[in-house]
């Protein structure tokens, strides 16, 4: 198992790589010169060679590729163009709200899907079953801002049971974070909550007709346990495969979320990094997406090890 | 019999819940008494398996409900009692064990947890006094070592293994009743043979009345006290096991009966012409396992000798049985024919040529034309997306042939296999098992082949489909002049089919010659073990007389 995760770590290196080399070359093919936004419009020619020259971008490209990638293996992600401050503390100062957002998220996520796909599966054509079949095709269709307004409208404006928009982290105390992280936890939810509750049911369809299932029913077993002990547990690779994806996505696209909610997270600096041509900044964020896919898709497939005692990694 | 009946059912209905409701049960009626094994006999589709899920009130719901009559067990009607006084009953008072081990224990959870689950849900007791009565349960059904079964996750444990499990978990808390759906039909006969003997055991000592579902009358031979014989939902006919098996009163019965295959083999057919088409020269097959990083640490390759050295000659219109259980490597000599794997070293060689030095699709074409096989199970073996008339012409557009003469030759073979020519258009699902392997019979003879390998080609199916199928299978043999290697588990139908059998264990051939050899008088003791072992080998179906032991 160990070495399993350590050889699993070794052929990460070559994806990040690969990685690196796709955004850096990304960048420099798309129109727009850093020069020219951060001098403005009126600079002169003179200046803007100036400011190319001390950034290094009359390199080659292989030399400018060498050099950054050079930089980030002694810990130097560089500085953006626009603020000089160093990129990686400008995403430690932005990373904790997106963290925050995403894991309560994924955990409403959790807590809300399974027990709806377990029960729509269980009742498989009956009411239940075809209210959370409605419920998650609203949650698939309806876009994210839509669902985080109407949340506003209806919790925070009219009911007045949370605040509209902002954030708090949790050092200022538990209350006051879940306070205001519910409901953008809640509107970024949806579409997962949609998803893996589908998942769940069709996962859960499947192995309720296994034999074990009836197994278990037979040994005069109460259904909870039959359901959540017996079936659950089987059914869970799908399951945990659309979480762990899920929860990746949710890092690099809380966007809107972060938008529609007034959040200082991750989601926001990548917009303005984006705008300003911020390259170093933009490609430290990338390689960071890229990395949580990495180390995710890798905890996803520990998971199904320690779900599914067949499952044993050479 | 002086006491009451533990389990009496009294004019069940069952009818699907669909818009037209179908009878599946049309009001049966029977007794189990304490001490007393009563078989549900009949083939799929009659019903048995519904009867044993209403006793156990686990009819799968929304799809089945009961219409009328009731279910008594101990006087206690289980139609009317409520969802959580059954719950109760079942795993106490009744308890059942199911036809596939491999997928009746749940994979994620260990066999010990599962045993606990059963002492959890109906018994008060703490946790120390749950294990022993486990490590217990697990000893009364001879299993070895309880305590590393107890920690043991089922994929670690052998088909007969996981079956006593099953055995132990339905016991424990001795019920009054064990129902038994097909419990060793999955099982290879030798374990078939002391599983039997194990339930035979524990229903002596605990009183047990067992209520045994099987399709096999060899096995209704040796286990069962009465019977009922089943057909379309109801039953047909009813008494002790020896006056039914002697003197049925009820055609169904008596045809039933012959349709099963007699143990004693028939004579090896006269030999015409010795046209030699399929030969093996020292086959070996090994499969090894080794990680990159144990290779790197110089660690010993795990490796499985799935054939091994064996040789044999097949002439065409004979018929070569090969016969063992599961893991005998049979199947594998079929793979290696087939060049699905490549042998480790020896030769096959096909009309002549030697196939294992050949590589690629184009030099096997001729080999992959000559040889063809019928699988097991035909519900799996055909495309269900694929039109019949598409998976019968996919070979020969393979090799060439214009598609409206294929198509054409197509209808031709249907009408010899006995199947309708509009056959062609419809899709697989819209057939019987026994006309699903008829179209695998036809697909096969679309390359013209001239050999047939057919492996457990006839194992899926109830035994009077089984024989039509090999009767068919002798008719295109003889017709074509074709060579046959029947692979099969089953004595009867070797005995039946075959000039030749050759006997496998563990990769190895341990007795090859003619069938009335080999199974008459057998020189090997595993031979002599399977034999032995086949169920209701004493009787005689056609005949319906006990002939005592053959060997």
């Amino acid at each position: 198992m160990l070495s399993y995760f350590l050889r699993r770590l070794l052929t990460a290196i070559p994806v990040m790589f690969f990685v690196a080399v796709f955004i850096f070359l990304l960048l420099r093919l798309t129109p727009g010169d850093p020069a020219q936004a951060i001098a403005g419009d009126q600079a002169t020619p003179a200046q803007l060679e100036q400011i190319r020259e001390s950034l290094g971008l009359n390199e080659p490209l292989s030399t400018q590729f060498f050099t950054w990638v050079g930089r980030m293996a002694k810990g130097d992600f560089g500085q953006s163009l626009i603020s000089q401050q160093p990129v990686l503390q400008m995403i430690g100062q932005r990373i904790g709200p997106t963290i925050a957002l995403a894991l309560t998220a994924m955990g409403l996520t959790v807590l809300i899907s399974l027990p709806m796909g377990v029960l729509a599966a269980w009742r498989h054509g009956g009411l239940t079953d075809r209210a959370v079949m409605a419920f998650s095709v609203i949650g698939f269709s309806v876009p994210i801002f839509v669902i985080g307004y109407v949340l506003i409208g209806v919790f925070a404006v009219n009911l007045r049971w949370f605040p509209v928009q902002g954030y708090k982290p949790l050092a200022d105390g538990f209350w006051p974070f879940a306070h205001r992280i519910f409901l953008p936890g809640l509107a970024l939810a949806s579409i997962y909550i949609a998803l893996v509750s589908r998942m769940t049911r069709a996962s859960m369809l499947e192995v309720l007709r296994e034999d074990y299932v009836r197994t278990a029913r037979a040994k005069g077993l109460s259904e909870i346990v039959v359901l959540f002990r017996h079936a659950l547990r089987n059914a869970a690779i799908p399951i945990l495969t659309v979480v762990g994806t899920g929860f990746a996505m949710m890092i690099s696209g809380v966007v809107v979320t972060e938008t529609v909610f007034n959040i200082p997270g991750l989601g926001r600096l990548v917009v303005d990094a984006v705008l300003a041509r911020d390259y170093p900044l933009i490609q430290a964020i990338i390689l960071l997406t890229a990395g949580t896919y990495v180390v995710i898709n890798l905890l996803i497939d520990l998971s199904y090890a320690l779900t599914d005692p067949r499952i044993r990694y050479q | 019999m002086t006491s009451a009946p533990v389990l009496s059912v009294r004019d069940l209905k069952v009818v699907t819940t669909a818009r037209n409701p179908a009878e599946i049960l049309k009001g049966i009626s029977f007794d189990i008494f304490p001490g007393e094994t009563l078989c549900l006999v009949g083939e799929s589709g009659s019903g048995k398996s519904v009867t044993s899920l209403v006793s156990m009130d686990l009819l799968p719901r929304g799809e089945l409900a009961v219409a009328g009559g009731e279910v008594l067990l101990n006087d206690e009607d289980i139609t009317k009692a409520s969802p959580s006084r059954t719950r109760a009953l079942r795993g106490s008072e009744m308890a059942m064990i199911f036809q596939e081990p491999m997928t009746a224990l749940n994979p994620v959870l260990t066999i010990g947890l599962q045993m606990d689950e059963v002492f959890r849900a109906h018994r008060d007791m703490r946790k120390p006094e749950r294990k022993a009565a486990a490590l217990e349960a697990f000893e009364s059904v001879s299993l070895p070592d309880p305590a590393r079964i107890y920690d043991s996750f089922p994929h670690q444990l052998s088909g007969g293994q996981r079956q006593r499990v099953m055995i132990a978990m339905a016991l424990a808390l001795k019920p009054k009743l064990l129902i038994a759906d097909e419990p060793t039909t999955a099982l290879d006969v030798t374990t078939q043979k002391q599983i039997l003997e194990l339930i035979q055991r524990l229903k002596e000592e605990q009183n047990t009345a067992v209520l045994f579902i099987t399709h096999d009358m060899g096995v209704v031979v040796d286990i069962a006290d009465r019977v009922c014989v089943m057909r379309h939902g109801e039953i047909v006919e009813t008494g002790k096991v020896q006056d039914v098996l002697s003197q049925p009163k009820e055609q169904y019965t008596r045809d039933l009966l012959a349709a099963v295959p007699s143990l004693t083999p028939r004579k090896a057919r006269p030999q015409e012409g010795q046209e030699k088409v399929l030969e093996l020269i020292g086959v070996n097959k090994i499969f090894s396992f080794q990680s990159f990083i144990s290779k790197l640490l110089g660690h010993e390759e795990h490796s499985v000798h799935a054939v091994n050295d064996v040789s044999f000659r097949l002439d065409r219109g004979r018929t070569l049985g090969i016969v063992g259980e599961s893991g005998s490597g049979k199947s594998s000599v079929a793979r290696c024919i087939l060049r699905l794997e490549d042998p480790t070293s020896g030769a096959v060689v096909v009309n002549g040529n030697d196939i294992v030095p050949l590589r690629g699709q184009k030099a096997l074409a001729e080999a992959r034309r000559a040889v063809q096989m019928i699988f097991q199970d035909p519900n799996r073996s055909l495309n269900p997306r694929l039109r019949v008339g598409e998976s019968l012409i996919e070979g020969p557009l393979n090799s060439g042939e214009a598609r409206a003469e294929a198509m054409a030759r197509a209808g031709d073979i249907l009408e010899i296999v006995r199947l309708p020519r509009e056959s062609l258009d419809r899709y697989p699902h819209q057939f019987s098992g026994g006309q699903r392997q008829r179209i695998a019979i036809a697909r096969a003879l679309m390359m013209s082949p001239d050999v047939i390998v057919a492996d457990e080609a006839v194992s899926a199916l109830d035994v009077s489909v089984q024989a039509q199928v090999l009767e068919l299978l002798a008719e295109v043999q003889k017709r074509q002049n074709l060579a046959v290697l029947f692979i099969t588990h089953d004595l009867r139908v070797a005995a039946q089919i075959c000039d030749d059998v050759m006997v496998m264990q563990r990769g190895k051939v341990v007795e090859f010659g003619p069938a009335e050899q080999v199974l008459a008088h057998p020189q090997h003791a595993y031979t002599r073990d399977l034999i032995n072992a086949a169920p209701g080998r004493d009787w005689d179906f056609a005949k319906g007389r006990n002939i005592g032991a053959l060997v």
